[in-house]
């Protein structure tokens, strides 16, 4: 984007600002199958794809959206899709072999009332645990949450920059609401934000091992088509990227995975917080509830109860060094949540027993309000 | 002079993962053979493909490739197409790879006339899973699966791909090994989605099973049951059971996907322009 910059405050939709932050970070491939509530960003990006030379394909079925992503991605094309739960369930196959192979792209997961066709289109968080685990083995994936329009257009980006410069596929968790919502963003020009590419290959194609990764655990990639005539398979490789079942090769491969996420942790963790400094009290929240929770404590405090919130916007790899100092410090925590309980697991497990941890879940459809969270606070 | 196969083989790789006599071979022999006469770049031939024993194929040529998951090397051949329209995008798969669980991808991307080409190895059975019945084994045939013989119908993968859409469509068995690489060249020539049914054996699960003799044996009853389009017109169905029907089945120039989405940017950045 050439030219004089162009920052300017715009009201935005959520999935529309979801399609803008992903074209302004490079995006230029999507494929996908329409579902509600993520259908707008599909056609967003079916209109503003081909203006920039870029490529839309709504395909078949969402098995196919994800491995059309992929391959766009290894032929050079930072590439996207969007869905919702029951699409969000069939991509889990390629999300694995996106994984596994290393192969940069995101994907949109607007979720909604599940589990199965479920509530269309009522809000719903019942899909963290489907993000970090619902493809089979284990395997690296980051996942980001935003809990506004303004957050929704910064974390993807941040999503794009993270899934080329570690090569792994980023999620982007939405709420319906903050899909549907209006809001204000201040979106800025191309050359005020990083944009991130795939480490490329620096040696010949010859000498090029393309699952040889340096003390980062990210290994150099190389376009199909440019001269490099790498193997991808989905069957355990080693560094040469042909398939291998040698128990130390096996091992190394997955404890590889695992470590680049864990190598980059400071980089990819995204937190917000509120009043936590002298918090008694803490609500951890992530998404639209994180919005609710930061209402609530504010009514909290003007009644003058020591509440504080929390808000992780990377939701995997999960806070869990935050959360522990958290709760080595207050005297009980609440997780607020639209599903039976699946952010708690995780709070519980990083506070350890060191202090008190309560769920409010609600699974009517309908978003928790401040005035719920208010009233958990105050039965202190 | 056409160049060697040798030059597009991963040879430090062999030998190869298929059994002894198995039709996957002369399927992979007649493709090279087709790249070679037309002299492609090897940094410009992309060759996808599914799970299968026809789809290890990949990991032994020296082109950029890619060995996907099961049934969906169609859909990733597509987004690689779509972003790199000057890559020759080669799919190989087989028929339960193909015509089973990707099936709805091959029908569509046929439907789009996507700028693919896909060879089928049809060798009647799920080979790499040790011999269930698939999609395209014949109706009576003995399988893992079906002990007491298939009730399922074959599918006839090439009226399906031709009414689906397909630019060019052809089937040849591995009998006909030079007939097999001709269609496989005009295929890969031929603009938007083309297909080509490569009828092969497995002498280890479907041979077996079905005591249908030694591998030979089982090119011999390839040959035998070969029939062209133009004869097999002639023959009435009771005839033609049993039968499989080569030939080029049809050749044709409609726009593919890729030309009609250059159309689509060009639609696009006029209407931005405005
Ligand atoms: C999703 C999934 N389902 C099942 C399998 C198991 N599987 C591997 S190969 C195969 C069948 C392959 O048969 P075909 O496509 O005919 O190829 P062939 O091995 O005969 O060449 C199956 C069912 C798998 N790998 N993935």
């Amino acid at each position: 984007m050439a030219g004089k910059c162009d920052v300017r405050a715009r009201l935005l939709q959520g999935n529309e600002s979801c399609a803008e932050a992903a074209l302004l970070a490079g995006v230029r491939f999507f494929a996908g199958y329409p579902i509600t509530p993520s259908s707008e960003i599909a056609e967003i990006l079916s209109a503003r794809l081909p203006q920039l030379g870029g490529k839309f394909i709504q395909m078949e079925d969402e098995i196919a959206s994800m491995a059309a992503v992929i391959g766009a991605s290894l032929a050079g094309m930072k590439a996207m899709t969007a869905t919702s739960g029951p699409g969000f369930s069939l991509k889990q196959e390629n999300l694995g072999f996106a994984s596994f192979t290393e192969v940069p792209c995101v994907i949109v997961n607007v979720q909604r009332t599940g589990p199965s066709t479920g509530l269309p289109t009522s809000p719903g968080q019942g899909d963290l645990m489907q993000a970090r685990w619902g493809t089979h083995g284990d395997h690296p994936v980051v996942a980001l949450y935003p809990s506004s329009v303004a957050e929704t257009f910064d974390l993807t980006v941040k999503a794009v920059n993270i899934a080329e410069t570690l090569r792994v596929p980023v999620i982007l968790l939405m709420d319906e609401v903050v899909a549907h919502m209006r809001e204000r963003v201040i979106v800025p020009c191309a050359d005020e934000i990083e944009i991130a590419w795939r480490p490329r290959p620096t040696v010949a194609p010859s000498d090029y091992l393309p699952y040889d990764a340096g003390p980062d655990g990210v290994p150099a990639m190389a376009d199909f088509g440019t001269g490099y005539r790498w193997h991808v398979t989905g069957l355990y490789h080693d560094i040469t990227g042909f398939p291998t079942s040698a128990p130390a090769k096996v091992d190394h491969l997955v404890r590889r995975l695992e470590g680049k996420i864990a190598n980059h942790r400071r980089d990819i963790t995204f937190t917000w917080d509120e009043h936590m400094d002298d918090a008694k009290v803490a609500v951890v929240a992530c998404g639209i509830v994180a919005r609710s929770a930061r209402r609530a404590v504010r009514l909290a405090r003007g009644k003058g109860i020591a509440a504080g919130v929390f808000q992780p916007k990377t939701i995997w790899p999960f806070p869990y060094e935050q959360i522990a100092e958290i709760a080595a410090r207050v005297d009980r925590i609440i997780v607020p949540e639209m599903n039976m309980g699946q952010l708690i697991g995780e709070v519980q497990r990083a506070a350890c027993g060191k202090c008190e941890v309560i769920g409010h879940f609600r699974v009517d459809g309908e978003p928790i309000t401040p005035e719920e969270i208010l009233a958990r606070l105050e039965e202190v | 002079m056409a160049k060697s196969i040798d030059e597009y083989l991963r040879t430090q790789f062999m030998p190869h993962i298929w059994c002894p006599g198995c039709g996957h071979g002369i399927v992979l022999n007649a493709l090279l053979r087709a790249v070679a006469r037309l002299d492609l770049p090897k940094d410009q031939v992309c060759v996808v493909s599914g799970i299968g024993c026809a789809s290890r194929a990949p990991g032994y040529l020296d082109f950029n490739t890619l060995h996907t998951t099961h049934g969906r090397a169609i859909a990733f051949a597509t987004g690689i197409k779509l972003a790199n329209p000057d890559l020759h995008v080669i799919v190989v798969t087989g028929d339960g790879d193909g015509a089973a669980i990707g099936g709805n991808h091959l029908i569509h991307a046929a439907r789009r006339n996507m700028g693919v080409t896909t060879v089928m190895f049809n060798n009647s059975i799920y080979g790499m899973t040790n011999g269930q019945y698939s999609p395209l084994t014949p109706s009576g045939m003995f399988a893992a699966t079906a002990p007491y013989g298939n009730v399922e119908r074959n599918f006839d993968m090439c009226e399906l791909v031709r009414a689906s859409g397909a630019n060019y469509v052809a089937r040849a068995t591995v009998a006909q090994a030079r007939q097999l690489s001709t269609y496989i060249e005009r295929a890969i020539e031929n603009p938007g989605f083309a297909f080509v049914e490569a009828v092969g054996s497995c002498p280890t699960y479907f041979g077996r099973r079905n005591k249908l003799g030694s591998s030979l044996q089982m090119l011999e009853t390839l040959k035998k049951n070969s029939v062209t389009a133009a004869a097999a017109a002639k023959l009435d169905p009771a005839e033609l059971r049993g039968k499989i029907i080569i030939g080029e089945f049809y050749r044709g120039d409609a726009p593919g996907y890729i030309e009609l989405y250059d159309g689509v940017i060009e639609r696009a950045k006029e209407a931005a322009g405005k």
